[in-house]
């Protein structure tokens, strides 16, 4: 089962009357695969939450399509059985009203309405232990009485209890703490080689290297660059790339006082090309601007 | 702490616990009976002339007597029930034409929006009591009901405009999108995850406009709009002020029915900040 995008392009209607147009994703294409992780790379308004969103057909996009299995993707409960999405803030993902375990209520009264009380209190024992939580401590608790990795993993465990093939995880990790983070990031992973596809939105490129097999670089709407994790992060070909890669800071070094050496970045606005430099390595060129040579 | 039930129960086991909820309690059902139980307590007809004119409160005559010798007793326990009546129809309507198109608009946006909005904005310029005195002077219909169905239908416009506005902004949080996710339908998004987030600024509109429909309804029976029979708190305020109570020092005359608009959409309001820390997990704990 193979998640695709074909072209993908979102533009939104912006000023006095709708006048101006704003491409948010720009011809977007990749595809996911079962036990796979990709990393959607990229800074604030480079359209990768809007992508996200997409994929998961809360925004339909402007042309292109998506489609599950060759079928093309509507938002509905045939689709979101096997793709589902965790979002950035888990506090706003909780009705504030109601005890966080509606969540799970939801998914059995839509998908499983059928099922005996007692059958689906194990599956959710099973799922909350796959996410690593304890069922006495979130069950039958108000949002804001448990902590935002609780809250993260809960709806990690909701989408569990679908027949779940692809997650789109959008900048799941930024509003946790640095040891609760790795817990999610190895659940990811673990998730990841029982045969799940992840779709793995982030801005944080260590993250992005930890954890994914490809990455893909957008940078305002357009994937700039996209392969195998190795080769982008360990040759990087756009300047755009090189950029980023140039500005994480580095645990073992510290500012000097100097301006940090990043280079500048010149990214035509003229039409360019996706080019494969090497085998699933693909890199936007456009004539004149972009010089350096593959090293 | 003892046990705290779950489930409906749980509702109702912090609602008991709720001193504003019981204190607005406490005050509204003794007005519901008194008004239900109009003609066992007060008789017949609440504008006959029964007794001494102008005569203050007495044992016999508890809220004494208008300029007329009619109980002022019979007439606000009468008055109570038909100012309930509008209260509710009235303000009753209004909440339901102004949540179905507040929560239409706010959560469908675009054209919809566009097009709600501008029919929400004439209705809201529409000048209400030149329209009332008009179809009046042409249907020549005077009852409350009719009243209560006019008012509902005038005064909707700005409960619209906010529930949309609260709306707009709910609609784009993320359990909502969660709520997609997992398959529920548009109106069950609406009624089971936006309309309990707001659920207390729901009934404040509610309130508001069963206060406002009585007081409008007071003020259509003063220019000669209202039944042309019966009673209501407001005829009886406009009354006491149209014979000067005032200036004769009849205060028994205009300060029960005062006093009753003010105790029933205080104990409203009461009642709606007890409801909110009930339905609120958040003000729960405080």
């Amino acid at each position: 089962m193979m998640l695709s995008l074909e072209g993908v392009t979102k533009t939104y209607r912006v000023g006095a009357f709708g006048t101006a147009t704003l491409t948010a994703v720009d011809d977007v294409s990749l595809d996911l695969v079962p036990g796979e992780v990709v990393s959607l790379i990229g800074e604030s308004g480079s359209g990768k939450t809007t992508l996200g969103r997409t994929v998961l057909g809360l925004l339909t996009p402007t042309r292109g399509r998506i489609t599950l299995d060759g079928a093309p993707a509507r938002p509905g409960k045939a689709y979101y059985r096997h793709v589902q999405g965790v979002f950035q803030d888990p506090f706003s993902c909780y009705n504030p009203v109601f005890k966080a375990d509606r969540v799970i209520k939801m998914i059995k009264d839509e998908y499983f309405p059928g099922v005996a009380a007692s059958e689906w209190e194990g599956r959710i024992e099973k799922s909350l232990k796959d996410v690593g939580l304890d069922p006495g401590q979130v069950l039958g608790r108000y949002p804001h009485q448990l902590s935002g990795g609780q809250l993260q993993r809960l709806l990690i465990a909701r989408a569990l209890l679908l027949d779940l093939r692809y997650l789109v995880a959008d900048e799941i990790t930024s509003m946790l703490d640095a040891s609760t983070r790795i817990d999610v990031l190895n659940l990811l992973a673990d998730l990841k080689s029982r045969g799940l596809g992840v779709l793995f939105v982030t801005h944080d490129l260590s993250l992005g290297n930890y954890i994914s097999e490809r990455a893909v670089v957008l940078y305002r709407g357009q994937v700039v660059e996209s392969g195998p994790t190795a080769a982008v992060f360990g040759n990087p070909l756009h300047p755009y790339t090189i950029k980023l890669l140039s500005s994480v800071p580095r645990l073992t070094a510290r500012w000097d006082g100097g301006d940090p050496a990043v280079p500048a970045v010149e990214v035509s606005a003229g039409p360019s090309t996706l080019v494969e430099e090497e085998p699933g390595h693909l890199v936007r060129r456009s004539g004149t601007t972009l010089t350096r040579s593959v090293s | 702490m003892t046990a705290v039930p779950t489930g409906r129960n749980e509702a109702l086991y912090f609602a008991l616990r709720n001193g504003k909820l019981l204190a607005g309690l406490v005050v509204l059902v003794p007005l519901l009976v008194l008004a239900a139980a109009a003609p066992l307590i007060a008789g017949g007809d609440p504008n006959a002339y029964v007794a001494t004119p102008a005569s203050p409160p007495s044992a016999e005559r508890w809220f004494g007597t208008t300029m007329f010798g009619q109980d002022i007793f019979a007439q606000f326990v009468y008055g109570l029930r038909v100012t309930f009546v509008v209260g509710v129809l009235g303000g009753g309507l209004a909440a339901i034409i102004g949540m179905a198109i507040g929560f239409t608009a706010g959560y469908r946006g675009g054209l919809v929006d566009e097009v709600l909005n501008m029919l929400t904005n004439i209705v809201l310029v529409l000048p209400a009591l030149a329209v009332l005195l008009i179809v009046n002077a042409y249907l020549g219909v005077r009852s409350v009901g009719v009243q209560a169905l006019f008012i509902g239908l005038t005064s909707w416009p700005w409960a619209a405009r906010a529930i949309r506005a609260q709306t707009f902004s709910l609609r784009s949080r993320d359990f909502v999108d969660l709520a997609k996710l997992s398959g529920v339908r548009t109106w069950k998004i609406i009624t089971r995850e936006i309309a309990p987030n707001m659920s207390s600024y729901l009934f404040m509109t509610f309130i508001l406009l069963f206060g406002g429909s009585i007081l409008i309804a007071a003020s259509l029976d003063f220019i000669g709009l209202g039944p042309s029979e019966g009673v209501s708190l407001g005829l009886m305020l406009n009354n006491a002020a149209r014979w000067s109570a005032l200036h004769l020092g009849m205060w028994w005359w205009f300060i029960p029915p005062g006093a009753g608009i003010t105790a029933i959409v205080g104990a409203l309001y009461v009642m709606n900040v007890g409801l909110d820390e009930v339905f609120n997990p958040k003000l729960r704990e405080l």
